[in-house]
């Protein structure tokens, strides 16, 4: 017999209290990516790509690399918890698993390297 | 498995293709497409704090046919998976449910994507061209 409640019990098994953190966090990345996003494609838009120096002082500016790092992080988790949606629904078996954990795997790896990528510039590193 | 035998409920087939339902797979599909966006959106990040050669690279191959043709798809999705994702959050509060509202603002989205589309590589042209 045991001696755990039965709210210890369900905690560990469903969705208890995590129900809804998948969807949550999938529309508040979406709604932060809204302003990020469109700053983001309308200074690209305006930036003069072709000049180096132009685009890394650009990167460079405080406020401009503070936004890079939260569009970087909002967009890769949303990316993540979408195509997390989209394995479960169209792949199957142990090749679902695998799919899962690689992508978690890219997603972190392409997190870390853009926010390496963002604060090296940022500080004047590699030049 | 026993489960193989045992006949199906109808299923996505038996149902006419509309408006809707396509502008729902629509809407993974260039999900998925900007997940391979956020890749380049971190090369390119990465090419400019590895140099100046790197970005060159990186920049070459972005104005090339290959990299410009991605990067009009890449906008389109932008801007349609932006516009749709705002449609998605009204309909989680709850609104712009009623049938006919939602095929408008279906066809809403449709319209204001490619006009912004549009919109984004005029001005990229134009900036180009002075």
């Amino acid at each position: 017999m045991s001696l755990q409640s039965p709210l210890r019990r369900v905690m560990g098994l469903g969705s208890a209290k995590e129900g809804a953190g998948h969807w949550w966090a999938q529309r508040l990345t979406a709604i932060s990516l809204v302003p990020l996003g469109l700053w983001f494609v309308f200074s690209v838009l305006g930036l003069d790509h072709g000049q180096y120096e132009i685009v890394r002082a650009w990167i460079a500016d405080p406020a401009h690399a503070i936004l890079l790092l939260l569009l970087i992080l909002a967009l890769l988790y949303h990316s993540y918890l979408g195509l997390q949606v989209v394995i479960e629904d169209y792949v199957h078996g142990a090749t679902k698993i695998a799919t899962l954990i690689s992508v978690q795997f890219i997603h972190v790896l392409v997190a870390v390297s853009s926010i390496y990528a963002i604060i090296a510039v940022s500080v004047g590193a590699g030049t | 498995m026993a489960r193989a035998d045992r006949p199906l409920s109808p299923h996505v087939g038996i149902y006419r293709w509309q408006v809707a339902n396509t502008l729902s797979i629509l809407h993974r599909a260039t999900g998925v497409f900007l997940s391979i966006g956020a890749l380049v959106l971190a090369g390119w990040l990465i090419s400019v704090a590895s140099g100046y050669q790197a970005y060159a690279r990186v920049n070459e191959w972005l104005m090339g046919p290959f990299g410009a043709l991605l990067l009009l798809g890449w906008t389109f999705c932008f801007f349609y998976h932006l516009c749709n994702g705002v449609r998605h959050l009204g309909w989680d509060i709850g609104l712009g449910f009623e049938k006919e509202r939602a095929r408008r603002t279906g066809w809403l989205t449709v319209a204001v994507s490619v006009v912004l589309t549009l919109g984004f590589w005029a001005v990229a042209f134009g900036s180009q061209g002075s």
